[in-house]
This record gives C-alpha cells, sequence and structure tokens, in this order.
C-alpha cells in the first residue's frame, strides 16, 4: 500500500502510507483503519479474577457491571510507579479479558503471573499473540465496518463506548485511540488480510503510526514510555482520575501514593513563537523547571502542542518558555485534549 | 523524481544552484524531504551570516522530526526564504523550487567540488541497502 515501514520493537510497522497530515484529517473527518496487531491481548479466567484485578489494577474494576463493558487502567508497582497502562474488559465472572502495550507485554504478563501465584494460584493467564488487532476510527467508522462485516450491526449498533461484544471468533470493542468514535476489532490473525482487504475496498484508507501519535496527542491520551514508565507514578502523568485513593480497597502501589504526594503533574501546552514541541525539551516556569514528555505538531489546530510535566503550582493560562535549541520560545499552558471529535478544543 | 542534473548535491541531502553572479541557492533533496514527511516549520540562517563548510545553519522540521540542514560550503549568507515561514509544505510539493537560503561562496572551486547528480544518486542508493 505503498507505506513507509519501520521496526518498532520487533514489527516492521507503517509510519505513513501518503501524508501523515492528510491521513490525520482523514480520521477526524471521515474514517480510516490501523493495524495495531502488535498490542497484545491477555485473557484471564476462573473463579476470583475480579478480585484479583481489584487488587492488580490501580483504578476500580467494580465499576464493570456489565458485561463487555471496558474500564482503562495503570498498572502499578508496590512503589506506586507504573508498569503500564491497558484495558480490561469484564466479559463474565470468570473471564476478564485485558489488552496491553506490545513493548511492556511479556514484562506485565510475568508481572501478573506473579502476582496471582501468591493470590489467584488457580486463575488462567493466557495471553494471544495470534490475535491481530485493527482500529477503525472516525465518525464514520462504525458505518464502514457494518459494511464490511456482515452481521455486525446488529450485534454492535447498541454498543455504549468502552465497551465490547463478540462476534464468533472477533471480538469488537467500541474504543480507540484517536478521540474519534469507531472501533478496536481483534480477530485470528489468519482472518486479519481479508477483513483488511475488506474493509480497503469499502473505501476506508489505512493510517499510518505516525498520525495515531497525532492524534492520540490531540486527544490527550498518554503513550506509555513516553508520558509515563517505571520512573513516574499516575499522579504526576495525568491519570488521577483512573486511580482510586478513597475507597477502602487495597491496590498495588496505593500506599506508595498515599505516603508520596507528587510535586508534578501533567500539563497541556501550546506553543505560541514558531517551532514544533519535542518531548525531553525543558519547560521554564515560574515554579520550577519542567520537561515535555511527548509534543508534536498539531494538523488539527495548525499549531505544535504537547503534554509536559512541571511542578504543581502552574496553573492554566500560564505563559511558560520551552528550550528549542539554546532558544526560549514561549507556551501558554492549556486544559487539554486538545482536540476531539472532529474539532479543536483551544 | 529524479535529481535535476544542473544542480550539485551533498551527502548530508542538500542541493546547490549556482547562479549567473556566483552566489548559490540552497534546498533539500526530493528524497530528503520524502524522509522526513510533511513539513510544518523551517527556520532559515539571517543574511551576513558566515558559515563554515558542513556547519549546521538551517532547521527543517517535519510533523515526525526535525532535520538539520548543513552549509555546502564556506561563504556568507546573503537571503533567506521568507515565503517558507508560512508555507513550509512548499519543500514536500517543489523541493527544487522551494529553496531554504542563498550564500556568497567563498570559493566557486568548493562548489564545482561537490557531488554531481549521478554521485548523489549513489549516495542515496547506498543509504537504502
Amino acid at each position: 500500500m505503498g507505506a513507509k515501514m519501520v521496526d518498532f520493537g520487533g514489527w516492521d510497522m507503517p509510519v505513513n502510507y501518503g501524508s501523515q497530515i492528510d491521513e490525520h484529517h482523514q480520521v477526524r473527518n471521515d474514517c480510516g483503519m490501523f493495524d495495531v496487531s502488535h498490542m497484545r491481548v491477555v485473557d484471564m479466567k476462573g473463579a476470583g479474577v475480579r478480585k484479583f484485578l481489584r487488587y492488580l489494577l490501580a483504578n476500580n474494576v467494580d465499576k464493570l457491571t456489565m458485561p463487555g463493558k471496558a474500564l482503562y487502567s495503570a498498572m502499578l508497582r508496590p512503589d506506586g510507579h507504573v508498569i503500564d497502562d491497558l484495558i480490561v474488559y469484564f466479559m463474565t465472572e470468570e473471564w476478564f479479558r485485558i489488552v496491553v502495550n506490545a513493548g511492556t507485554a511479556d514484562k506485565d504478563l510475568a508481572w501478573m503471573k506473579a502476582q496471582a501465584s501468591t493470590r489467584a494460584p488457580t486463575l488462567d493467564i493466557t495471553d494471544h499473540p495470534e490475535l491481530a488487532m485493527i482500529a477503525v476510527q472516525g465518525p464514520n467508522a462504525r458505518k464502514k465496518v457494518w459494511e464490511a462485516l456482515p452481521g455486525s450491526e446488529e450485534l454492535s449498533a447498541n454498543l455504549i463506548p468502552f465497551s465490547a461484544v463478540e462476534m464468533g471468533a472477533m471480538f469488537i470493542a467500541r474504543t480507540g485511540y484517536t478521540g474519534e468514535d469507531g472501533f478496536e476489532i481483534m480477530l485470528p490473525a489468519k482472518a486479519a488480510t481479508f477483513f483488511w482487504n475488506t474493509l480497503a475496498e469499502k473505501g476506508v484508507k489505512p493510517i499510518g503510526l505516525g498520525a495515531r501519535d497525532t492524534l492520540r496527542l490531540e486527544a490527550g491520551m498518554n503513550l506509555y514510555g513516553q508520558d509515563m514508565d517505571e520512573t513516574v507514578g499516575p499522579l504526576e502523568s495525568g491519570l488521577g482520575w483512573t486511580v482510586d485513593l478513597k475507597s477502602e480497597r487495597d491496590f498495588i502501589g496505593k500506599a506508595a501514593l498515599l505516603a508520596n504526594p507528587p510535586s508534578k503533574k501533567l500539563a497541556g501546552l501550546v506553543l505560541l513563537d514558531r517551532g514544533v514541541l519535542r518531548s525531553h525539551q525543558k519547560v521554564k516556569t515560574a515554579h520550577g523547571d519542567g520537561e515535555i514528555t511527548s509534543g508534536t505538531f498539531s494538523p488539527t489546530l495548525d499549531k505544535s502542542i504537547a503534554l509536559a510535566r512541571v511542578p504543581n503550582g502552574v496553573q492554566i493560562g500560564d505563559t511558560v518558555q520551552v528550550e528549542i535549541r539554546d532558544k526560549l520560545l514561549n507556551a501558554k499552558v492549556v486544559k487539554y485534549p486538545f482536540a476531539r471529535n472532529g474539532k479543536g478544543l483551544i | 523524481m529524479s535529481n535535476p542534473s544542473n544542480l550539485k548535491y551533498t551527502a548530508t541531502h542538500e542541493w546547490v544552484k549556482t547562479e549567473a553572479d556566483g552566489s548559490i541557492t540552497v534546498g533539500i533533496t526530493q528524497h530528503a524531504q520524502e524522509l522526513l514527511g510533511d513539513m510544518v516549520f523551517v527556520e532559515a540562517p539571517e543574511a551576513g551570516r558566515k558559515l563554515q563548510a558542513k556547519e549546521e545553519c538551517a532547521v527543517v522540521e517535519s510533523v515526525k522530526a526535525a532535520a538539520d540542514v548543513y552549509a555546502p560550503v564556506s561563504g556568507t549568507v546573503t537571503a533567506a526564504n521568507a515565503d517558507l515561514d508560512s508555507a513550509p509544505e512548499a519543500i514536500n510539493n517543489d523541493p527544487y523550487g522551494a529553496w531554504i537560503f542563498k550564500m556568497k561562496p567563498d570559493n566557486a572551486a568548493d562548489v564545482a567540488a561537490l557531488l554531481d547528480a549521478t554521485a548523489y544518486q549513489a549516495v542515496v542508493d547506498s543509504e537504502a541497502h
């Protein structure tokens, strides 16, 4: 398909098929498809799986009461630092499905099994590298999937956002990483090429990893390894909304989070001067220095945007300086997300 | 797109056009713009700045990455292309038309010694393997 490929943790991944900016707008305004088969599916089955996840994850799986419903959560170390971020789907009281990042999948699996060995030894924890994943995203995405996949409309038309349904060997989730409506579909790898080609015949354009990154950053969604990792906690990574510290429930990392309130937080930046914000650039503020964790050019806003870890005293509306090649450029602190559902929000 | 045979090139993917008055015009090649993708920002050197050959003197930024542009020869900057401030994508659309800066070389012989189109294509081919 004319893709420019790059090695991404052992996977040959398409960065862009044509213009990355055109691909970005294609998803915001119509729809596009992403091959995200590098994401790893992990199934946890057996009695007591909910109880185990209640302890394993920072978010509370007790929020999941309806079969198919999904929850975004961080998985923490005992010191409160982030092992990975993931999506967990409640299917039955004896089956939860988890989708983790590619680069962390083996580490995650080892951690889950080690925790289960003492707390829930009868649980069956199995990963499914044989499952492919295709994300179809954009305002017209669901309609295109229904055209490409006979029988899927009846099953998935009433899916509320952040929930999933099974269709034979396929798993259709109304989730995504773009800030647009759409589906992420898990299916056996041997069926994935046929499905991809069928979507292409229906006019769905392939979108590369490059646009996936600008879309997720505009949508204010974290990227593991950039916006958080094992050196920081969720509260200083913009993930406080996913961590439940008020309830009685204990979970791995909770004590550390309560004992060590963070002095930094994640903030949104929009560059006021000409240039492009990039990860690791230094941010100078009246309250001390910070650092950009993800930065890019936003095609929707036609400006450069970033997420940055800055001192707690920094407030929305402040002007800060970003060090770019020995120059100090002005940036404004904003409330993010920057764009969703086809529209800029800044 | 083939590399125009009337231009000179560097191994760092700049093209160089010699003007009638002996000054040179500098941009980045088709190969370079294709690698970088959608261009969103160009920072060109100011007129009057003295450059040493191979000195970093401009920056082109795409959505994906920032890349340095190097002085092809020693000399003095005479102009920067201000049109790129508002339309950096011109480099994608017309890499051999969208020049970045002009300079007056210290020695015309330095320009003559740069790569010709065939030698530059060999550099591109060797990087692909």
